[in-house]
């Protein structure tokens, strides 16, 4: 795979090779070139859509993995309801589009003279390019998780090993056991996901190990779709689940990774199995970029998704401070194709057209309950801001046949995400 | 009012520097928004944190319409004798609210 890549990358877009210069007719009739860095749901999406309106646009993806491993519904996996292996995708259908797959890790952005150099030195030259690099978690947030004590308290926030590491933990774990989850302050990726991750390690628990408790200790004082919730763990796991807010003392501000303890301002709490999740920044080549601020994330253009710290450079799903729209992957997708379409219409000299994103995030509280959030949202004043009277969730006092239905509904919207964005 | 929260070292050498947290839930309503129906919210905060040890005022703190809502308290104290660290928290409509943790100093 690799030499056919390099081949093909060489003719269309790398900068030092001069092939297309050579010869000023060829120059004229050059294809806009775009590069994405980063192939998840942000970055396959821009990819395909780019191609899929555009076919006279030369698109690389930048992405050193063989496959994509997807998060949402790893919370499943964590509980032993679902199987690794269809969380991954790989991308034989996005090099099936005419995309250039580059199996390779960018290392630097070079914005001055537009292009990207790779981790072996090659540089790819671009008209425009997306940063789709998701996010990294912040090692320095709390004192004692560095990346060696995610090896002990998993994160699990970036689907793969992690994931699987929570898992044997909970399989491995007594009758009776303490699990703790500590919630990041917002924002952070997939704002209802810890709270559905207690839900299906209750379930997990409720079968296998009826006597354990599951504390989460939350950075925040709401949390998405929290009435939802915690009227569903009443139902499903009453006594169980127990969720201390910030102003409960709920901010965890130490761990000791190797006696198990999670410490609080007001106190401490040994688990048997914890579940850091620490507060995230922009994947790292967005601070190599330039295009992350002091936040660790990356101001945009609502319009355009082009970055306002580096011009030519948009910054997409994750990685963006997207207003109020959440960090997801629908968000990912549906910014995706907007930045898509303003890519096209600045390579070809038409005005962008402003966007309406769409974003759902379904939630599972067991295998067969589901619930969900929506919300349109549009520009305003430089962000993308909620469209009101738009959206909503689900309703409080719906009947278990609604909860069963959104749980399908989920499920569904996982299959046509995936083939929208990997094919 | 609702429910405060005190962080106090169970044990302490004398002489040790020691830190002290309190937190109590409280809406600090600033008196300068106003509802959906368009009239004023009323002004509802906590107005003063008192702090003793061993019965002897130690730390004291007015507070304002600018401190967030919930708002959370840290200091320092020489431990000097064992006794009983208290925490007094008064607000606009005169209730107080108190916690106390008991520190043993060897």
């Amino acid at each position: 795979m690799l030499p056919l890549s390099r081949r093909r990358v060489l003719g269309g877009l790398a900068a030092g090779a001069c092939v297309a210069l050579a010869s000023p007719s060829v120059l004229a009739q050059a294809p806009p070139r775009v590069v994405v860095i980063g192939g998840g749901f942000g970055g396959a999406s821009v990819a395909r859509t780019l191609k899929r309106e555009d076919p006279g646009i030369a698109v690389a993806l930048i992405e050193p993995n063989a496959h994509y491993t997807a998060c949402p519904l790893s919370n499943s996996v964590i509980a032993g309801l679902r199987d690794m292996n269809a969380q991954h995708f790989g991308y034989a259908g996005i090099e099936a589009d005419g995309i250039i797959h580059v199996p390779q890790k960018a290392v630097r952005v070079e914005a001055d003279q537009r292009r990207v150099v790779l981790a072996d030195e090659v540089r790819l030259g671009y008209d425009r390019l997306v940063v789709a690099p998701g996010i990294d978690m912040r090692f320095d947030a709390i004192p004692g998780y560095d990346a060696a004590a995610a090896e002990l308290m998993p994160h699990a926030w970036k689907a793969g090993e992690q994931t699987l590491l929570l898992r044997r933990q909970l399989e491995v774990m007594p009758d009776g056991g303490l699990v703790v989850i500590s919630a990041p302050p917002n924002p952070f990726r997939c704002p209802p996901g810890p709270y559905e991750r207690a839900s299906l390690v209750a379930s997990y628990l409720k079968t296998h190990k009826p006597r354990s408790k599951i504390l989460i200790l939350d950075a925040k004082d709401a949390f998405s779709k929290q009435r939802l919730f915690q009227a569903g763990w009443a139902t499903l796991y009453p006594g169980m689940i127990e969720w201390v807010g910030l102003s409960f003392g709920g901010r965890v501000t130490e761990v000791d990774a190797a006696t198990w303890t999670l410490r609080t301002e007001f106190g401490e709490h040994r688990a048997a199995v914890a579940n850091v999740i620490p507060p995230q920044r922009a994947g790292a080549i967005a601070s190599i970029a330039g295009v992350a601020d002091q936040t660790g994330w990356c101001p945009i253009d609502p319009v355009t998704f082009e970055s306002r710290l580096v011009p030519g450079v948009h910054v997409i799903g994750d990685a963006a401070i997207g207003g109020a729209m959440p960090k997801s992957a629908f968000t990912a997708n549906a910014q995706a194709k907007a930045c898509a379409s303003a890519v096209i219409a600045l390579l070809r000299g038409r005005m962008p057209a402003e966007p309406k994103l769409i974003n759902t995030c379904y939630s599972l509280l067991a295998p067969d309950y589901g619930i969900s959030i929506a919300g349109v949202y549009s520009p305003q004043n430089g962000l993308l801001a909620e469209v009101e009277g738009a959206g909503g969730t689900s309703p409080l006092d719906a009947p278990q046949a609604v909860r069963a239905e959104e749980a399908a509904y989920g499920e569904a919207w996982f299959g046509t995400i995936t083939t929208e964005a990997f094919g | 009012m609702t429910r405060a929260l005190v962080s106090v070292p169970k044990t302490a050498r004398r002489g040790e520097i020691v830190d002290i947290r309190a937190m109590i839930a409280h809406p600090m309503e600033t008196g300068y928004r106003m509802g959906p129906n368009g009239a004023e919210i009323p002004r509802h905060i906590i107005t003063r944190l008192v702090c003793t040890y061993g019965g002897d005022e130690v730390f004291a703190a007015e507070f304002f319409p600018a401190m967030s809502a919930n708002p959370f308290v840290s200091f320092s104290l020489i431990a000097a004798e064992s006794g009983t660290v208290s925490f007094a928290w008064t607000d606009d409509t005169g209730q107080t609210e108190t916690a106390s943790a008991e520190i043993v100093v060897s």
